[in-house]
Parts: C-alpha cells; sequence; structure tokens
C-alpha cells in the first residue's frame, strides 16, 4: 500500500521542520550532566587541598572501592527508576546472595560455580520482584519493601547470629584484584557496565522502550510495547547487578554476617536520583548517573580522609538528596516568578 | 386571510424593546478571549445572564464553551474582554473569588468527595460553626435536609457519597450552589448520563431556581431540552459569539445553521468509496462485562461508523480487538486469516491500529519529542538489531510531518506543546508508519478546533480511499453522518443496528442507539 498522497490533491508546500532547534552542545552546556560535573569537579580539588594524601595514584584506587559495588546497582537501580518503578530489595538481595554463596562455599564449590550461584540468586529474586509487579500488579515501592525483608530474614534464618567464612583464596579476585595496574577489577567492571548501561538506555529499542514506559505506561501499551514484560526484565537486571555486586563485596570482605549490604537501597536511589533521573520516571540519563556515582564516592572518601565520623558523613549524604531534588522545583519557580512578573 | 391582514397591521407598530421588558443583566461577558499554546479558545465572546432565566449554551466540541466556564469559575484567567457581575466589572484569581461572585458550576466533574457525607459535601469550607469555633453539626445537618427538601431531592444527608447516583450527586452539587447562595448556576451537560426520568426532576429543580431569580446557564448538546428548559440562546462557533436571542424567536434549525455555520457537505470532505473485500471479519465477539455476541466485517477502503451512547461498549469493543483487554468468546479474521490478538502488539503485527479516544492519557507519550512518538508504534523499521538508527527515525518522522502539515517548531519538541489537532496528527502519523491494514479511530476529532477537524476528516477520507479499512467511533452524529460509508449502532454491548449511508437519518440512529423510538419528536 502506498502511502503518499494522492495525485491531484493540493498538498501545500511542506514546510521545512528541523530535527532540533537547540544543538546537542548547548544543550550539554545548560543540562544537569554539566552541572554535576562541575561539582565533581569541585570536590576532587576540595579534596586534593584538604588532605595531602589524596591525590596519590594507589589512593585514588582504592577511593572507588567504597563505591563502585553501590554503583554497578545503581546503573540497573536507574533504569527501573527511569521506567516509572523502584526497587527498594538491593539490600536484601545482596544478603540473601551472599548467604547463598557462603553456604556453597561450605559445601566445597569452586569459585565459578560460587559466581553462578550469586548471580543466579540475584536474578531469581529480581524475577520474583518483577512477577510480584508485573504480573500480580502490585505497585512496586510496596512489592520491594516486602522482599526487602523476605530477603533479608531468609538471609539470618540460615545464619543467625553466625558467619561464613570459608571463601577459597581466588574468589577475593573479585573484590579485591587489579586488572592492569592501579585500575581494580571492581572499578574496570563498573567502566565498562556504565558504557553498556548508557548505550542500551541512549541507543536501542529497548532503552527507548523504558523511557517511554515511565513517562507514559499507557501510552506506551497503546503503542505496542510489551509493557509487562519488560518490567520483569528490569527487576531480573536489578537482582543480577545485585547478585554481580554480593560476589564483589563477598570477596572483598571475605566473610558473610545477614546484615551484609544494610541499608544500601537509599544509597542506590541517592546516586540515581542525584543523577539527574526523575523519580517519577521518563527523564534522565546514564552519563549523569555514573557522574553521580563518583560525586557520591568523592564526597564519601574526601569526609573519611578527613576522619568525619560516620554520622555527619549521613546528614551530608541527605542534604545531598533533598538538595539535589530541591534545586529544580526552586529554579524553576524562580523562572516563572520572573516570566509572570 | 385574516392572519395575513393583522400582520400587517403588526408591521407598522414600533418593534418591542426586548430588553426594557427583562430584569437587568446578573452577569455579562464583553468581549472576553482566551489563547492557550497553539489554540485560540475563545476570540471574543460575549454573554448575558439575567435573574429568573434559563441561558442555553450550544456549539460544536471545541467551540469554547468549556473553556469559558472554566473562566467563570475562575480555573483559566481570559487574556481579554471583561465581565460584569451585576455591573460591576470582576477580576477572578481562584475559584474561592468566583466562589464568592456567587458563580458555581455543575458538571460531571465537578469536585465533591467519594468519602465524604452528603452534608459534609453540601458544607465543605463553609459549615456552620459553634461558638467554640467547631462545626456545628446539629446546624450542619438540618441545613442539609432543608435544601435537599427545598430541591425535593429523596437524599439523606448522612449517606456518603460514593452511595449515589450521577443524579443524586448532580442534586448534591445543586444543593451546595444553594448553600453558598449562588445567583449564577452553571449547568455543563448536567443530562448527559441522566434517565428520563431523572431528567425530568433535573427540570423541575430548575424551574424552582429560576423561582428563586437564580440565573442559569444551561449547556447541552441535546436540541430537544434547550426547548423544554431555556428562556434564552447564545451560539459559539470557533470561539466566538455567532448568535444570542431568545429561545421563542429561532427554530431548530436556525440553532443548527449558526452553530455550523456552513452545510455538512463542506464540513465533511467525503470522497465517494470504493470498497473492496472483507478486511476485518469478527464473529460472536464477547466480553465477559462489556460486550456479547457482535459480528461485523470491515471492507477495503470503507470507513464503518460506530455510533451508540456513552457506555454502550465501542470503546470496550475497540480496545479488545486492539489486544488491550482479552474477549471470553468469539472470532477475528485479518484478510480471512484467524488471527488471535492477546497483546497490542499481536494486533499491530496483524495490521489493526487503534487512535484512542484519550489522546493525552492512551495516545500520545506528552513529554516525549515529536519523533521519539512518531517511531513508538514501529521501532523494528527504524532500528537494526535493536540499535535504533537515528537519521531513519527522524526520516520517519518528517515523512508523516509534511504529508499531514505538522505544525510544530522542530521534531525534537514535545507533543504536549502541540495544539490538540496536530497532536492526533502525530498519532495517526505513528501508526501509518507500521503500515496497518484496519484502523479504529476511537473520537478521532473530540477537542480538536474547527479547522484541524476537517484536515483529520480529510485524511481519513484519504487513508480509506488508499484501501485502508476505517473503523470510526463518534458521537457526534454530523460526524457519522458525513463520514462513514456504514454504520453500526451499539446498545448497552449488543448490535442495536447496522445502517448503509444512503437513506440514513439521524432519527434512525438515535433511534437505535437509545433503544426508544418515542423519545424523539
Amino acid at each position: 500500500m502506498t502511502l503518499q498522497a494522492a495525485p491531484g490533491s493540493a498538498v501545500p508546500a511542506p514546510r521545512i521542520l528541523p530535527d532540533r532547534l537547540v544543538s546537542p552542545l548547548r544543550r550539554f552546556a545548560t543540562s544537569w550532566e554539566a552541572l554535576l560535573l562541575a561539582v565533581a569537579a569541585a570536590v576532587f580539588v576540595a579534596n586534593a587541598l584538604a588532605s595531602p594524601y589524596f591525590l596519590d595514584v594507589w589512593n585514588l584506587s582504592d577511593a572507588t572501592f567504597n563505591f563502585t559495588e553501590k554503583s554497578i546497582v545503581a546503573l540497573a537501580m536507574a533504569f527501573v527508576i527511569m521506567a516509572g518503578e523502584i526497587d527498594l530489595s538491593v539490600g536484601g538481595i545482596v544478603a540473601l546472595c551472599s548467604t547463598a554463596m557462603g553456604e556453597a562455599a561450605a559445601a566445597g564449590l569452586g569459585t565459578p560455580g560460587l559466581v553462578a550461584v550469586g548471580l543466579g540468586v540475584g536474578a531469581a529474586c529480581g524475577l520474583f520482584n518483577g512477577l510480584l509487579v508485573a504480573r500480580l500488579g502490585l505497585p512496586s515501592i510496596m512489592a520491594t519493601i516486602g522482599t526487602m525483608s523476605l530477603y533479608r530474614g531468609l538471609s539470618y534464618l540460615a545464619l543467625g547470629d553466625g558467619v561464613l567464612k570459608g571463601y577459597p583464596a581466588d574468589f577475593a579476585w573479585f573484590g579485591q584484584g587489579y586488572a592492569w595496574g592501579p585500575l581494580s577489577v571492581e572499578f574496570a567492571c563498573f567502566l565498562a557496565l556504565s558504557a553498556v548501561a548508557g548505550v542500551a538506555l541512549h541507543r536501542t529499542v529497548f532503552g527507548r522502550a523504558v523511557r517511554a514506559i515511565g513517562s507514559n505506561a499507557f501510552a506506551a501499551l497503546f503503542s505496542g510495547l510489551r509493557v509487562g514484560r519488560i518490567r520483569v526484565v528490569l527487576f531480573v537486571l536489578t537482582g543480577l547487578a545485585s547478585g554481580l555486586a554480593a560476589v564483589m563485596l563477598t570477596g572483598r570482605l571475605g566473610s558473610t554476617r545477614p546484615s551484609i549490604a544494610l541499608g544500601w537501597e537509599l544509597d542506590v536511589v541517592t546516586i540515581v536520583v542525584l543523577g539527574g533521573v526523575s523519580i517519577q520516571g521518563g527523564s534522565g540519563t546514564m552519563p549523569g548517573v555514573v557522574i553521580a556515582a563518583f560525586v557520591m564516592g568523592l564526597v564519601t572518601y574526601g569526609l573519611g580522609l578527613l576522619n568525619v565520623p560516620g554520622i555527619v558523613m549521613s546528614i551530608v549524604v541527605g542534604a545531598m538528596l533533598i538538595g539535589t531534588i530541591a534545586l529544580p522545583i526552586l529554579v524553576g519557580r524562580a523562572l516563572r516568578r520572573r516570566r509572570t512578573a | 386571510m385574516g392572519a395575513r391582514a393583522l400582520s400587517s397591521v403588526l408591521r407598522f407598530t414600533p418593534p418591542r424593546d426586548d430588553a426594557a421588558a427583562l430584569p437587568a443583566p446578573l452577569l455579562e461577558l464583553r468581549g472576553v478571549s482566551k489563547v492557550f499554546p497553539g489554540v485560540r479558545a475563545l476570540d471574543g465572546v460575549d454573554l448575558t445572564l439575567r435573574p429568573g432565566r434559563v441561558t442555553a449554551l450550544v456549539g460544536e466540541n471545541g467551540a469554547g464553551k468549556s473553556t469559558l466556564v472554566k473562566i467563570l469559575t475562575g480555573i483559566h484567567r481570559p487574556d481579554g474582554g471583561e465581565i460584569r457581575v451585576k455591573g460591576a466589572p470582576v477580576a477572578f484569581a481562584s475559584p474561592q473569588d468566583a466562589e464568592a461572585a456567587r458563580i458555581t458550576a455543575i458538571h460531571q466533574e465537578t469536585v465533591l468527595f467519594d468519602e465524604l457525607t452528603v452534608a459534609e459535601n453540601i458544607y465543605l469550607g463553609h459549615a456552620p460553626k459553634t461558638r467554640l469555633g467547631f462545626v456545628d453539626w446539629p446546624a450542619l445537618r438540618a441545613r442539609s435536609a432543608a435544601l435537599l427538601y427545598g430541591l425535593d431531592a429523596p437524599i439523606r444527608p448522612s449517606t456518603r457519597l460514593k452511595d449515589l447516583s450521577i443524579a443524586q450527586r448532580h442534586l448534591v452539587a445543586i444543593a451546595r450552589a444553594l448553600s453558598v447562595d449562588s445567583e449564577v448556576v452553571i449547568m455543563d451537560e448536567p443530562t448527559a448520563a441522566l434517565s428520563h426520568k431523572e431528567v425530568d426532576d433535573l427540570y423541575r429543580v430548575i424551574d424552582r431556581l429560576k423561582g428563586q431569580d437564580k440565573a442559569i446557564l444551561f449547556i447541552s448538546h441535546k436540541f430537544e431540552e434547550l426547548y423544554r428548559i431555556a428562556d434564552d440562546y447564545a451560539v459559539f462557533r470557533d470561539g466566538r459569539t455567532v448568535g444570542s436571542g431568545r429561545m421563542a424567536a429561532i427554530d431548530h434549525a436556525g440553532l443548527v445553521k449558526l452553530m455550523v455555520g456552513r452545510s455538512v457537505d463542506q464540513v465533511f470532505p467525503k470522497a465517494p468509496a470504493v470498497i473492496g473485500a472483507p478486511v476485518l471479519e469478527v464473529e460472536g465477539y464477547s466480553h465477559p462485562t462489556e460486550f456479547a455476541a457482535l459480528s461485523f466485517s470491515l471492507r477495503r477502503g470503507e470507513i464503518l461508523g460506530l455510533y451508540g451512547l456513552v457506555g454502550a461498549g465501542r470503546s470496550e469493543l475497540c480496545q479488545s480487538l486492539f489486544g488491550v483487554t482479552p474477549p471470553s468468546d468469539g472470532s477475528v479474521r485479518v484478510e480471512g486469516r484467524e488471527v488471535r490478538i492477546r497483546s497490542t502488539a499481536d494486533a499491530i503485527r496483524a495490521g489493526i491500529v487503534y487512535v484512542p479516544e484519550e489522546r493525552g492519557r492512551h495516545g500520545a507519550v506528552l513529554s516525549m519529542p515529536i519523533f521519539e512518538n512518531a517511531s513508538m508504534g514501529c521501532l523494528g523499521a527504524v532500528s537494526r538489531r535493536g540499535f535504533i538508527r537515528s537519521a531513519e527515525e527522524f526520516k520517519l518522522a518528517r515523512h508523516y510531518a509534511e504529508r499531514f502539515d505538522l505544525r510544530a517548531a522542530s521534531l525534537s519538541q514535545p507533543v504536549g506543546t502541540l495544539s490538540g489537532g496536530n497532536q492526533q496528527k502525530v498519532v495517526i502519523g505513528k501508526w501509518l508508519a507500521t503500515k496497518p491494514k484496519v484502523i479504529i479511530l476511537d473520537e478521532p476529532t473530540k477537542g480538536i478546533d474547527i479547522g484541524s477537524k476537517s484536515a483529520v476528516h480529510a485524511f481519513m477520507s484519504e487513508l480509506a480511499g488508499q484501501g485502508l479499512a476505517v473503523l470510526m467511533v463518534s458521537s457526534e452524529l454530523p460526524e457519522i453522518l458525513g463520514m462513514a460509508d456504514r454504520v453500526m449502532v451499539m446498545r448497552e454491548g449488543r448490535m442495536a443496528g447496522l445502517f448503509e449511508r444512503a437513506g440514513l437519518t439521524p432519527e434512525l440512529l438515535v433511534e437505535a442507539a437509545t433503544g426508544n423510538a418515542g423519545s424523539l419528536h
């Protein structure tokens, strides 16, 4: 079937519509990512000035350890939040994965087997979340608050007050090893996954579908997108990312307690929101999330170097989160006031 | 002979000054205008409401009636013109200001609270207080009961609102208007969802309000009820007042002429159809609750109109064919091949696409740019191995934007910033990109200004001419009569008639849709 205009019909000369009016460069200059990049640079300089040890290459490498695991989970969480959902069970998934690996190690499983157990349990937990949300139609915030307790509860049930330690020596490579010079395995993995996540979100059909669902799930459904299936996949992905984080964290610590990764979900959500992803879904970029991960890492590590106690650190993180959400609202309000005045 | 002589005598009497015989206006609008991005909703309207009289406001969808109601109730602020209450100019900055000026609107979406009681709804915000500042509950209940009694409404003040019918909710809304002593009462399509008896009850209430010297603005599409209830009329077309006067001085045809302002042939660019073989054949199609045993076929090049009252199951049928809700029974064949449609993706693959009634909620992702909306139905066609090819995506969007003469600044503009008609062009373009065989249009021109309306009709006709099968749901009789080759009428989820274009009259359709031949005179 041809869809050209019928011959003879009086079609007015079509006006030329440009692809876009604002050039990508100018758009970047006024973007949230540019602001974040400036903040990251400022925090970096402040750290360098405040502590003489900061600028050492190995020290910087050490600095990455305290946030790469959470940041890997944040990459997956960014997709979930962009689709208008949230997964609060990631900390619980890490605990359950770590417990499962500990039990498997106690049963004599080798390192490849342990990694498979970690990723497998993570994916299974994610699948369960996804089915609760997509098939039963539970709001994701309720479903994952439930599974957050459920997964960690299972972990407590298995371990009680105990500790699992008997990991094989080469298992530590995932959490402590170096890929090249001072570049740790964890950090290399994070960089590679960031690139994959960025391409997936901004260049693929899947990423487009995720944004469409987050912006208007009805319209996405009415456009033929498989909304339910995509939601399940998103939760499986966060489950997998949590499983990978569990492998790294367990390898780094060399032991499993049921309280492992307690409270991670909030740090992970903070990174994503700080990265400019709308908590209502639909908008945000992967570079923003990656930069936000660096900002979070630099701030907490810098404060650590200055011997700032943990309580103060959590106050700083909390203030950053509220500031991030409040700032665009305040700026928008100021702009509107100027326009109406 | 005698009558002619009498009229020739009357011709020489000085013309009676209508205004002098009428009470002074309660509410006057002069040259009120309102512009939304891309649409001039009101372009200098005049309106006069007088105490003790019902003024009918008529106009096609999109003529500016709802915008006017929103201005009078303080929701929108006008961009120009003057509003006078009892001769004094007013400006409403908020709905509270409008309420203080004693103007109340009653419509389907009147804000009432389901979980509160009738009495609480009536007095919310201005409840009688005791000396200590607490709500005076006995007084509240007594006054509510008195108001409802005054309306002859058998509703207990302690009933929760969610347990009431739509008609009873209207009465509560009217009681609320009376509780703040409103002088101007606006009723926006109050009878749309009411039964005949409930409509009669409403008429009695309106007569009572007239007796209390309220000025009533009555918005309706149903001419019979306007002649029954209204004293004066005002007609809007394309955001302007095109006529006003006494209801007794104008007949049905005169009102229609003012409303439409042109003949039906000019409004509907319907090309002679070349109708081919059946494309869509539906048999025994049923839904657990919404419709049952529907059988019909749709042929190449044909526009099949689907008419019925609100709640007849038309949208539900369309959404089921499009895979949103599965049917419980029946078969669907596309070009002779039986298809099983369990998801919207299945429907698109089978060649069935659906342009929903609510563009903003279901049709388009308003916050996303034009090009992303345009490709959303056929992402596979603009991608390779799951990676989107940006150049092809823009090419596709530009193709349909030029074909439909889309009014936009750039293809990266969010769809939400376009006018209703242009949004509809994006949604239809999205579906044409999937190369469909059957296109279902659900109220395709609802909320669209008149210029874009005929553009939508023109390309609907063009699509049919190119061999597409079109199923058009519409509640607007002129649209159905003007565009459809055949019309299927649904009533309460069942087929109530199938009519050929030739010899079709509005009366036939309305009779079939209401199942009540006596309702039309």
